[in-house]
C-alpha cells in the first residue's frame, strides 16, 4: 500500500513540499528532518519501477511529469545522495532562508530530473534557478547580492531560451516530448543554448566561478552538486551522439586550467575545475556510444562526490579559518589532520588515481573518444587530465594545508563536517575499489574493466610524466627568479611561472578583449541614452500630451490608415 | 421562463438602478445596489457563458422587433466570455471598492461614484451584447461619458483636465465610429450587424466603404489605447481614483477591443481585412507598443503611471494577436484580453490598498512595504508574475498561444521581439519589487499597517483566479479557441 503512494508521487515534490514544514521546526530537529527527506528520497526511487506517470494535458499538448528510466534513476540516487552529504555538513547551520531555499533547489532539480517533456523541464529548470539565487543570498553580503542578481539574470536567460525552444518545437511537431533533441532544427538549436548555458559551456562559464564563491561555505556545497550535473544530465538525455559535442567538451576540459593556475582563491580554483570536469563529461556525451554515455554518467556521478568534498573541505577550512584565499593559509594539516586527508581523498579523485572513483570513470570516457578516432581531443583530453594532478591535487593542499605555515592554529573541522566527508570519502574509494556497483546502476549494461594493465600503467604514466613537467618547470621557473632574489618561497615561483607563461597570451587577450568590450559598453550606453532621451519621463513618449498633439496623433493615424487601404 | 430574457436583464438591471443610487444619494445603499447588480450580472453571464458554449449563439430581439429593423442583442461564445470578465471584475471591485473609495472620493460624492459606476458597466456590457452596430455608439456613449465623470472625481485637481482632455479625445473617437457606421449605413442601408454584413461583400471596393473602415479603425483604436492615440490613457488612469482606474484598465479597453474584432470580423470579414494592408499596420504599431510603452514603464516614478503604460504595451499584445488573422492569433488575442483584465486589476487594486495606507503612489514612497504590507505586495509579485507571464500564470497561457501564432507564422522577429518586451517588463515590475522589499522604510516615518481584510480577500480572489487560469485553462482556452473560429468562419 505504502509502496504503492510512494511510487506515484513526484520525486520532486517530497523536498518542495517538505520544504513547507521547515518554518516550524527549529534547531537539531530541524537538521533532523532536512536529513530524513533525502532518505526518504532514496528509498522511494528503490521502489519505482521504469514507466512513466503523471500525464496532463496542457494547451493540447501532452506532459509527463514523471519518467523513471535508467538514465533518470541514476542522476536522482546521486543527487539524494549529495542532498544528504550537503545536510550532514550543513548540520549547525540552522539560517532558515539558506535551508528552506536549498531544499526548493534541489527538490527542483531532482524533479526536474525525471521531468519527461520539456514544459515540466522549464518550470523545474527556472525553479532551480530562483530557489539557488536564495542560496547565494543567504551569505548576506553585498559582493554576494550583486553575484546573485548577475547569476540570476544569466539563468533565467537559459530558462527562456529553453521555453523559447520548447515552443519551436511544439509549433514544428506539435510534441514537447523530451528525448533525443538533435540540432537539426532551430529549436534544437534554442534547447542547447539553454543546456549550454546552466553546463558552463565555454564563454557561458563566468558565471559558475562569479556566483559559487560567494555563496556561504555550506552553500556552495549545495550549489557545486546540482545545477551543472542537471545540465549534463538534460544534455545526455537530448543530445547524445552530437559531434559537436566533443569539439565544446574538450575545450571545456582545457581552458579553464589556465585560470584556474592564476586563481589565488581555493575555492575559485575549485570552480574553474568544475567547468573542467564537466568538459569530459560533454565530450563524453558528444562522442555517444554506449560506453561514452556511460562514462559521461558515471563521471558525472563520481564528479558530484569528489567535487563535494572539496568543496567540503575548503568549507571546513573557512569555517575554521574565515578564508579560503591560498595566499593567507598554509601548514593547516597541524590543526586539521582529518579534513587533510579527506582533501587528499578528493584530490586523488579527481586527478585519477588508481583506486579512486575518477580514475574509473575518466578513463571510460578518454577510452571511448579514443575508440572513435577523435584523436585531437584524446590528446587535448590527456593533458587536461594531467594538468588536473597540478592544479587541484598540488595547488590546493599545498597552499591550505601544507606550505608556508601561516601560524594560523585553529580547531579540527566539527564532527557533522568531519561525518560528511569521511562519508564523501568512503564512497570515493569504495567506487573505486569495487566499481561493479555504479557499474550496475549506469544506463547501458557495461562491459569495461578498468583495471587493467594498459589503463593503470597509462595512467600512472601519466601521472609520473605530469610530475616530471611539473619537477621541470619548477626548475626553468626557479632559475631566472633565483638571480633577483633568493628569498623567494615555492608559491611565489609556482604562480609566477603561471603568469609568465600565460601572462603574455593573457595580457594580449585581455588589451583586444577591453577594447571590444569598451566599445560595446559606450555603443550600450548610446542606446541607453537614446532609450531615455525619448522614453524617460521627459522625453517625447513619456510627456502628457496636450490636446492639440493628441488630435494631431488621431488625424495622422487616419492618414496613413486611409492612405494604405486607398492604395 | 425568465431565462429567455437573460440577455437582456444583463444590460437592464444595472442600467435601472444607477438612478436608484441617485435617489438614495447616501453611501451605503448606493454601494449595496450596486454589489447586488454586479453580482447579479456576474451570474447571468455565467448562465449564458454555459449556454453558448454548449449550444447555438443565443439572439434576443428586444421589444420583438424582427432583426434587421429591431435592435437584436446576440450572445455568442465571444460576447459570453467578454461578459463574464466584465461582469467578474465588477463583482469583485464592488466588494473591493468602500475601503478604497472612502479614503479617495469625498463622503458626499460617494453615490455619485456608484451611480456613475453602474452606468458605465451597463453600457460596457451592452456594448458587448449588442448585436447592432448603432446601439453599440449608444452604450459607447453610456459608458464614456460616465467614466469621464468617474474619472474626474479623483482627489488631485489635475484629475479634472485628465478627464477633460479624455472627454475631447474620447468624443473624438467616438464621433469617428459614428462616421464609420454612416458611411456602413449609406452603403448598405441597415445598421444590424449580420445584415451588414450580408450586404457589404456587393460594396467592398467602394472608396466609402474603404473610408469607413479607417474611421471605424481609428475610433475604436483610440478608445482601446491602440498605441499612437493611446495618449488620453496614461492621465486618466493616473489621476482617476484607484478603484476606478482598476475596473477601466480591466475592462473598458478590453470592451473596445471586443469592438474591434466584431467590426473586423463579424461585420466586415477576413477576406475584406486581408485584402488591404491592415494587418500590416496592426501589427506594426502592436510592435512598437509593446516595445516602446514597455521602455517608457521603465523610467516611471509613479506607479500608477507605470501600469498605465504597461496597460498600452499589452493591449499591443492583443493587437499583434489579432493582427496575425489565424485562429491561434485571434485565440490569443482573446485570451490575452481575458487574462490581461485579470492582471492588471489585481495591480491596480493593490495600488489601490497601498495608496489607503501611505497615501502615495510613488515607487521611492514603498520603501519597506513587504515588510510592513506583506500580503498586499505579496499579491503585487504574484500578480506581476502573471504581467511577466511567469508558468502557472495567466500571462504565461497567453504568451504562449501568441508566440505560438507568431512562430506558425514563421515570424521569428515578432516572437524575438514579444520575448524581449517580457525582458522590459521584468525590467520594470522588478524596479517596484526592489525598492517594496530591500529597501528599508525611513526610520522617521510612521508605522504602517496591512490593508484591511475586507480588501485584502477580493484582491487574493483575483491573484487566485490569476494562478486557478494558468492552471486550469480548460475555461478560457475553450473559449478563445471556439470564439477565434466562430470569428473567422464568419462572413461569406
Amino acid at each position: 500500500m505504502i509502496t504503492e503512494v510512494a511510487s506515484n508521487i513526484p520525486p520532486g515534490l517530497i523536498f518542495i513540499v517538505g520544504a513547507l514544514l521547515i518554518p516550524f521546526i527549529r534547531g537539531n530537529m530541524r537538521s533532523a528532518y532536512m536529513l530524513l527527506l533525502p532518505l526518504l528520497g532514496i528509498w522511494q526511487l528503490t521502489q519505482m519501477d521504469a514507466g512513466t506517470f503523471g500525464t496532463i494535458t496542457i494547451f493540447g499538448l501532452e506532459t509527463t511529469h514523471v519518467r523513471i528510466d535508467k538514465l533518470s534513476l541514476i542522476f536522482g540516487y546521486i543527487f539524494y545522495v549529495a542532498a544528504a552529504l550537503g545536510m550532514i555538513f550543513a548540520w549547525h547551520n540552522k539560517d532558515l532562508v539558506e535551508q528552506a531555499s536549498a531544499i526548493v533547489y534541489m527538490g527542483a532539480a531532482i524533479g526536474a530530473i525525471f521531468a519527461g517533456d520539456l514544459i515540466t523541464l522549464f518550470v523545474y529548470w527556472e525553479l532551480t534557478a530562483v530557489a539557488s539565487v536564495f542560496i547565494i543570498w543567504a551569505a548576506r553580503t553585498d559582493r554576494a547580492y550583486k553575484a546573485a542578481m548577475r547569476y540570476l539574470i544569466i539563468q533565467i536567460l537559459s530558462g527562456v531560451l529553453l521555453a523559447a525552444g520548447a515552443v519551436v518545437r511544439a509549433a514544428e511537431n506539435g510534441s514537447v516530448d523530451f528525448g533525443a533533441i538533435g540540432l537539426a532544427s532551430p529549436g534544437g538549436v534554442f534547447i542547447i543554448l539553454a543546456f549550454g548555458i546552466k553546463c558552463a559551456f565555454p564563454l557561458m562559464h563566468n558565471w559558475v566561478q562569479d556566483a559559487y564563491p560567494e555563496a556561504t561555505p555550506t552553500g556552495t556545497v549545495f550549489l557545486s552538486a546540482f545545477t551543472t550535473k542537471l545540465a549534463v544530465y538534460a544534455l545526455a538525455r537530448g543530445y547524445a551522439g552530437t559531434e559537436e559535442l566533443v569539439w565544446i567538451g574538450t575545450v571545456m576540459a582545457v581552458f579553464p586550467i589556465f585560470y584556474a593556475v592564476l586563481e589565488n582563491d581555493l575555492r575559485r580554483v575549485l570552480a574553474y575545475t568544475l567547468n573542467n570536469q564537466l568538459g569530459f563529461m560533454v565530450a563524453g556525451i558528444g562522442v555517444g556510444t554506449t560506453l561514452a554515455i556511460n562514462g559521461a554518467v558515471a563521471h558525472a556521478f563520481v564528479g558530484i562526490l569528489y567535487k563535494a568534498l572539496l568543496f567540503m573541505s575548503l568549507g571546513a577550512v573557512i569555517h575554521r579559518v574565515g578564508t579560503a584565499k591560498g595566499s593567507e593559509l598554509g601548514g593547516l594539516y597541524k590543526s586539521m589532520p582529518l579534513t587533510t586527508v579527506f582533501c587528499l581523498v578528493g584530490c586523488a579523485s579527481i586527478s585519477a588515481f588508481p583506486l579512486f572513483c575518477g580514475f574509473i570513470t575518466k578513463s571510460m570516457i578518454i577510452t571511448a573518444v579514443a575508440k572513435e578516432g577523435y584523436l585531437v581531443s584524446f590528446v587535448l583530453l590527456l593533458f587536461a587530465s594531467a594538468c588536473v594532478f597540478h592544479y587541484v591535487a598540488i595547488k590546493i593542499p599545498h597552499f591550505a594545508f601544507f606550505g608556508q605555515d601561516s601560524g594560523k592554529l585553529c580547531q579540527e573541522a566539527p564532527i557533522n563536517m568531519l561525518l560528511a566527508m569521511g562519508i564523501a570519502s568512503f564512497m570515493c574509494i569504495g567506487i573505486g575499489v569495487y566499481p561493479d556497483a555504479l557499474f550496475s546502476l549506469l544506463p547501458y549494461p557495461v562491459h569495461y574493466v578498468p583495471y587493467t594493465t594498459s589503463h593503470v600503467v597509462t595512467i600512472l604514466q601519466l601521472l609520473a610524466f605530469s610530475a616530471l613537467a611539473f619537477a621541470v618547470v619548477q626548475r626553468l621557473g626557479l632559475y631566472p627568479l633565483v638571480q633577483r632574489s633568493t628569498m623567494l618561497d615555492f608559491d611565489f615561483s609556482y604562480r609566477w611561472i603561471g603568469s609568465r607563461a600565460f601572462g603574455w597570451l593573457l595580457s594580449r587577450g585581455a588589451i583586444a578583449w577591453e577594447t571590444m568590450r569598451d566599445d560595446m559598453l559606450s555603443m550600450l550606453r548610446n542606446v541607453i541614452k537614446t532609450t531615455i532621451q525619448f522614453h524617460g519621463p521627459d522625453g517625447i513618449m513619456a510627456r502628457t500630451a496636450g490636446l492639440g498633439v493628441s488630435a494631431g496623433a488621431v488625424m495622422v493615424l487616419l492618414f496613413v490608415l486611409l492612405v494604405a487601404v486607398m492604395s | 421562463m425568465i431565462s429567455a430574457h437573460l440577455p437582456v436583464l444583463q444590460v437592464i438591471l444595472p442600467l435601472l438602478s444607477a438612478p436608484l443610487c441617485l435617489l438614495f444619494r447616501r453611501t451605503y445603499p448606493s454601494w449595496l445596489v450596486a454589489l447586488i447588480m454586479s453580482w447579479a450580472s456576474f451570474a447571468i453571464a455565467a448562465i449564458l457563458l454555459g449556454q453558448v458554449l454548449t449550444g447555438e449563439p443565443i439572439s434576443y430581439l428586444l421589444g420583438d422587433w424582427a432583426a434587421p429593423w429591431g435592435i437584436e442583442y446576440k450572445v455568442d461564445v465571444l460576447a459570453a466570455f467578454v461578459l463574464l470578465l466584465v461582469s467578474g471584475i465588477g463583482a469583485i471591485i464592488m466588494l473591493f471598492a468602500p475601503g478604497s473609495i472612502a479614503a479617495e472620493i469625498p463622503e458626499d460624492r460617494v453615490y455619485l461614484f456608484y451611480t456613475m459606476y453602474l452606468l458605465t458597466f451597463s453600457g460596457l456590457l451592452g456594448m458587448v451584447i449588442t448585436g447592432d452596430v448603432f446601439n453599440l455608439f449608444v452604450f459607447l456613449e453610456i459608458s464614456s461619458l460616465s467614466t469621464y465623470v468617474m474619472i474626474s472625481l479623483g482627489k488631485s485637481r489635475r484629475a479634472m483636465t485628465a478627464a477633460f482632455r479624455y472627454l475631447v479625445l474620447g468624443t473624438v473617437g467616438a464621433t469617428f465610429y459614428v462616421i464609420g457606421v454612416g458611411f456602413l449605413y449609406q452603403m448598405t442601408g441597415t445598421l444590424n450587424m449580420a445584415d451588414v454584413a450580408d450586404k457589404l461583400p456587393a460594396v467592398t471596393e467602394t472608396r466609402t466603404i474603404l473610408v469607413a473602415l479607417g474611421f471605424l479603425t481609428v475610433g475604436i483604436g483610440l478608445k482601446l489605447g491602440l498605441f499612437p492615440v493611446h495618449l488620453w490613457l496614461p492621465n486618466a488612469y493616473t489621476y482617476a481614483p484607484s478603484v476606478v482606474t482598476a475596473f477601466l484598465a480591466a475592462t473598458a479597453t478590453k470592451v473596445a477591443v471586443y469592438a474591434l474584432l466584431r467590426i473586423y470580423f463579424t461585420v466586415f470579414d477576413v477576406e475584406a481585412i486581408e485584402a488591404y494592408p491592415l494587418d500590416e499596420a496592426l501589427l506594426l504599431l502592436g510592435l512598437a507598443a509593446i516595445v516602446s510603452m514597455s521602455a517608457v514603464a521603465i523610467f516611471q516614478t509613479d506607479v500608477k503611471r507605470l501600469l498605465a503604460y504597461s496597460s498600452v504595451a499589452q493591449l499591443g499584445y492583443m493587437i499583434i494577436g489579432i493582427s496575425f488573422l489565424t485562429i491561434t492569433g485571434l485565440a490569443a488575442g482573446v485570451l490575452h484580453v481575458f487574462n490581461h483584465g485579470l492582471m492588471k486589476a489585481a495591480l491596480f487594486m493593490v495600488i489601490a490598498c497601498v495608496f489607503l495606507r501611505i497615501k502615495s503612489v510613488k515607487i521611492e514612497d514603498m520603501a519597506g512595504l513587504g515588510k510592513s504590507m506583506p500580503l498586499t505586495m505579496a499579491a503585487f509579485v504574484l500578480a506581476g508574475f502573471s504581467l511577466i507571464g511567469i508558468p502557472l500564470t495567466v500571462g504565461f497561457v497567453s504568451k504562449w498561444y501568441l508566440i505560438t501564432a507568431s512562430i506558425e507564422q514563421s515570424n521569428w522577429i515578432v516572437a524575438a521581439l514579444i520575448l524581449f518586451s517580457s525582458l522590459l517588463a521584468v525590467v520594470y515590475f522588478w524596479k517596484v519589487v526592489e525598492i517594496a522589499y530591500f529597501r528599508p522604510r525611513n526610520d522617521g516615518a510612521a508605522p504602517i499597517s496591512e490593508a484591511p481584510a475586507l480588501m485584502l480577500v477580493p484582491l487574493w480572489i483575483l491573484v487566485g483566479a490569476n494562478i486557478f487560469f494558468g492552471i486550469h485553462t480548460d475555461l478560457t482556452i475553450t473559449s478563445a479557441m471556439a470564439a477565434a473560429q466562430s470569428l473567422m468562419e464568419v462572413g461569406p
